[in-house]
């Protein structure tokens, strides 16, 4: 099993949820995050006071899929997020040791 | 602008007065020995009656949310809390003492209290319009007249919003509508009335006598608050993280909430301060529209070539600024006229918020000294070319004949009037405010410890939170 963590422009989420549900992935775990990469950040201006704000805002997805399903979903979120445009987000793919199912108790791949 | 008499005791004068306007209709007249007291017009009633309600919705909700809007989350209550009481508190020492002080007659500088308390104010005692042989009820006056009281603290607030303790803040109010407005609204607005000016000619204010003149209260409300926000700012001091760390607005969707009631309301506070529903109230009423209109229009072209981009708040702050510029004017302009009138103080406004503050880097967190005070002076001395006959304005009249008939009109000599009045109500208010702050601060102190200040001042001042998620 493999934890797949995405952070992408805010705008894409539904985009790339309709895709993911698409080629089968049955759930994930979004959060509202702030960070900042190459894109340094956005300018405000408010009656002449300028406020560079480096911390920009974007939405990180979580999701566990079997090992053999991780190209297809690296796939899918890479061209579906992209906008060719600095600070489309990133991808990152982790181990992960163990999964439950707090309702049943399964583990495992059963629990995904 | 603004009269009242003891209709009972002066009855005699008036009756002689309407004897002596229409001759022709003497001899009939005059067998009826014991002249009848006017009776007030409904539609004039009805409407400065909804007037005095639309300028307290300026204050309760509008300038609250528009400043509310305007200042962090931590922030949001303190801010509506001190307009909210601010309006209490004034509305009370209005008729405790300020409506005596303000329109009763004593001397140039203030009146007396002889009314304190609406001592021999009831149901029956009128107050004067400006047409001869018009009157209101009293109670419709003083009430009309208490929403400006209410409004005008309320304006300074914004100066040193997030850093500013309550009671304190309390405190200033309650003395400064004692010796800085009311002062200023009798030297402005306090006059005998159209029916007894001919017979008790210096019975007026000071600035009245000049010949000043302010429709609506650019002077009175504006520049008077503007002035001392400056001074309040200046004694305070900055905000903890001013320019060092991002102050940005909370919520500007609240601003602009605020900003349209303010809008809406203004119609009672420019045309209801013509005390009649009359052509007058109109002139007032299109011209705070359109000069209005102008003034968001013209900021936010500013904005597109300066920064680029035309701001939600940038055009609010601009609808304001036209707000405040037309108010002097409102009842003299032409709607073209105002509409220059607007667009022009717009753009000083635009200059002072983004340029001359930065320059000098005084934490005006609101800018009320920018768009209040400059808007109104910007207003004021507009006045007098607005205000001229040969440019479509109304002129002033003379009310010292009876029946009234129009001035002369000399734009430079009323530009300088109009100058004179604008440097008495920086002078007077500056310095008394800034004596005030100053004595407070130096006593019980006007601001909260750092800790406060940063946590912000609604859990430390108030104990609650504006957003609870």
């Amino acid at each position: 099993m493999k934890l797949i963590i995405a952070v992408i422009k805010p705008f894409k989420l539904e985009e790339v949820r309709d895709a993911l549900s698409a080629i089968g992935v049955q759930g994930m775990t979004v959060s509202d995050v702030r960070g900042f990469g190459r894109q340094k950040g956005q300018t405000e201006i408010y009656r002449g006071a300028e406020y560079t704000t480096n911390m920009v805002p974007k939405v990180r997805l979580e999701l566990v899929v079997e090992e053999g399903f991780v190209p297809q979903v690296i796939e899918t979120v890479q061209q579906v997020a992209r906008t060719g445009k600095i600070g489309d987000g990133k991808l990152f793919v982790l181990d992960v040791h163990e999964a439950v199912r707090i309702r049943t108790g399964e583990t495992g791949r059963d629990a995904l | 602008m603004n009269a009242t008499c003891k209709i009972r005791e002066k009855l005699a004068a008036l009756g002689l007065a309407v004897f002596l306007a229409a001759p022709a209709w003497a001899q009939d007249a005059a067998a009826a020995a014991v002249p009848t007291p006017p009776t007030p017009d409904k539609g004039d009633t009805a409407w400065v009656l909804l007037s005095a309600v639309l300028v307290l919705m300026m204050s309760v909700p509008g300038l609250a949310l528009f400043y509310g809007g305007l200042v962090r989350a931590k922030n949001m209550l303190s801010v509506l809390m001190q307009v909210l009481t601010i309006v209490a508190i004034a509305s009370l020492v209005w008729v405790g003492w300020g409506y005596s002080l303000s329109f009763t007659g004593g001397s140039p500088y203030i009146g007396g209290l002889s009314k304190a308390f609406l001592s021999g104010v009831d149901a029956t005692t009128l107050a004067a319009t400006f047409s001869n042989g018009v009157y209101i009820p009293e109670y419709a006056y003083v009430v009309f007249q208490m929403t400006f009281a209410c409004i005008t603290p309320a304006l300074i607030v914004g100066a040193f919003a997030e850093r500013i303790r309550f009671w304190p803040l309390m405190l200033f109010v309650t003395i400064w509508l004692t010796i800085v407005y009311f002062p200023i609204a009798h030297m402005v607005w306090y006059w005998a009335g159209p029916d007894f000016l001919p017979t008790q000619p210096g019975d007026h204010g000071l600035l009245y006598g000049w010949g000043a003149l302010d429709f609506a209260g650019g002077t009175v409300v504006h520049i008077n608050a503007g002035i001392a926000g400056l001074m309040g700012c200046l004694v305070i001091g900055k905000r903890i993280g001013y320019k060092s760390e991002p102050l940005p607005p909370h919520s500007l969707t609240m601003t602009m909430i605020g900003a349209s009631l303010l809008w809406v309301g203004w119609f009672g506070f420019n045309a209801g301060s013509n005390l009649e529903a009359n052509g007058v109230t109109t002139v007032a009423f299109i011209n705070t529209f359109v000069a209005t209109a102008a003034a968001a229009l013209a900021w936010a072209f500013i904005e597109q070539i300066v920064h680029k981009k035309p701001s939600l708040l940038g055009a609010a702050t601009g609808a304001v600024a036209g707000l405040v510029a037309i108010t002097p004017a409102s009842g003299f302009g032409a709607p073209v006229t105002s509409i220059a009138l607007g667009a022009v103080a717009s753009l000083v406004c635009f200059f002072f918020v983004s340029t001359v503050k930065n320059r000098f880097g005084y934490d005006d967190s609101l800018d009320v000294f920018g768009v209040h005070c400059v808007g109104g002076i910007v207003g004021a001395l507009a006045t007098a070319i607005v205000a001229d006959p040969a440019l479509g304005g109304q002129g002033w009249f003379d009310y010292t004949v009876m029946p009234a008939v129009p001035g002369t009109y000399d734009m430079g000599a009323q530009l300088v009037t109009q100058a004179q009045a604008v440097g008495i109500t920086l002078l007077w208010s500056g310095t008394v405010s800034a004596i005030l702050f100053f004595a407070i601060d130096k006593t019980i102190g006007l601001r909260p410890g750092s800790d406060a200040e940063r946590e912000g001042l609604d859990i430390n001042e108030h104990g609650e939170r504006a957003y609870n998620y």
